[in-house]
């Protein structure tokens, strides 16, 4: 469950950006969750819940858009969705990949009033 | 109104793992991170490690557990500096526990820190330590579907010791299954098939520990 520590690093980020806006309502948060990530989106949105409950952030929206891993390849120069966590390239079979998206855990946009 | 953010969420521990990492380096020290599910066998293959490199390597331990200090009571009784951790609930160590116990530690006179995790195969894959390397055990116990079920401690994972061979004919797990599924994921995985029980392929995996400690000290006496 470290979806706990993740919603706590997220409200830490919200109110910095809040206070850097001069916001006093937030609204909504997008989040762009990465398919190579352990997060479960239910558990995030749980603690999200649970820990503005009660807080000026009470009510805000959190939207997760789940990202599909997609790599590319070092050695034949194409970029390729990596399926079943198959990190190799479909065109070459090479492994020398770099994953373009899918690893990353971020926020994305905030509608604040 | 609509503001744009672009942040990793994790972008404070990141920071925190980085400067901890900054550390380790100028001190020329090798940091593993060394994970698992509880019970595939961490604190027994550290045990069996600190009693074939403690002649050779300077060790230090932190042990991180959800509670309780019996592993790192196990790794005193060998005689290397070990701080225990316990995480009072969360399911994983991260860079700011990391750097709490640095106070407790003479970095000056270690080579080698192993940061055991706490067991869990999901979060502790999540979060960076300041580590060099990431090490994973899997037990045969645990059946071969883990890797598939588990992508990112793989992933993340430069080397797999897959622990208790020896109950191979006793367990529905076929070890071709897991290096294969594995290696799909991480074609860059080093492999080690160990038995803590009965010490087969320890040796390998013991040569290869004190050498990567050997080669990174001396990268990074290099580049000073």
């Amino acid at each position: 469950m470290h979806e706990m520590s993740i919603a706590q690093s997220l409200l830490e980020i919200i109110r910095e950006e809040m206070a850097k806006h001069d916001a006093k309502v937030l609204r909504s948060v997008r989040l762009h969750i990465g398919q190579l990530t352990a997060i479960v989106p239910e558990s995030l949105s749980f603690c999200f819940e649970i820990m503005t409950n009660g807080t000026e952030l009470e009510g805000a929206k959190l939207v997760m858009e789940v990202i599909p891993l997609v790599g590319y390849c070092e050695s034949c120069k194409k970029e390729f969705e990596i399926e079943d966590y198959a990190f190799a390239c479909p065109y070459c079979q090479s492994t020398d990949i770099k994953t373009i998206s899918g690893d990353e855990l971020s926020i994305v946009e905030m509608e604040v009033e | 109104m609509k503001v744009s953010v672009v942040k990793n969420i994790l972008e404070a521990n990141e920071r925190i793992a980085q400067q901890n990492r900054a550390l380790f380096d100028e001190k020329g020290l090798t940091v593993m991170n060394l994970m698992s599910s509880p019970g595939a066998g961490k604190t027994t293959l550290l045990e069996k490690t600190i009693d074939a490199l403690k002649d050779h390597l300077r060790l230090g331990v932190i042990e991180g557990d959800i509670q309780s200090s019996q592993d790192a009571e196990r790794i005193a009784s060998k005689g290397i500096p070990v701080v225990q951790i316990n995480t009072g609930g969360a399911c994983h160590l991260d860079g700011n526990m990391i750097r709490d116990t640095f106070g407790e530690f003479d970095f000056d006179s270690l080579d080698l820190l192993v940061v055991e995790n706490v067991g869990n195969l999901v979060c502790p894959a999540e979060f960076k330590v300041g580590e060099d390397f990431k090490a994973m055990i899997l037990s045969v116990t645990e059946g071969d579907d883990k890797p598939s079920k588990y992508p990112l401690m793989f992933h993340e994972s430069s080397v797999l010791l897959i622990n208790k061979i020896d109950l191979l004919p006793y367990v529905d797990c076929s070890i071709e299954k897991v290096k294969e599924e594995a290696l799909k994921i991480n074609p860059h995985l080093t492999i080690f098939e160990i038995s803590c029980k009965t010490n087969e392929g320890l040796t390998q995996w013991f040569d290869w520990l004190r050498q990567f400690v050997e080669h990174r000290k001396a990268s990074l006496a290099g580049n000073a």
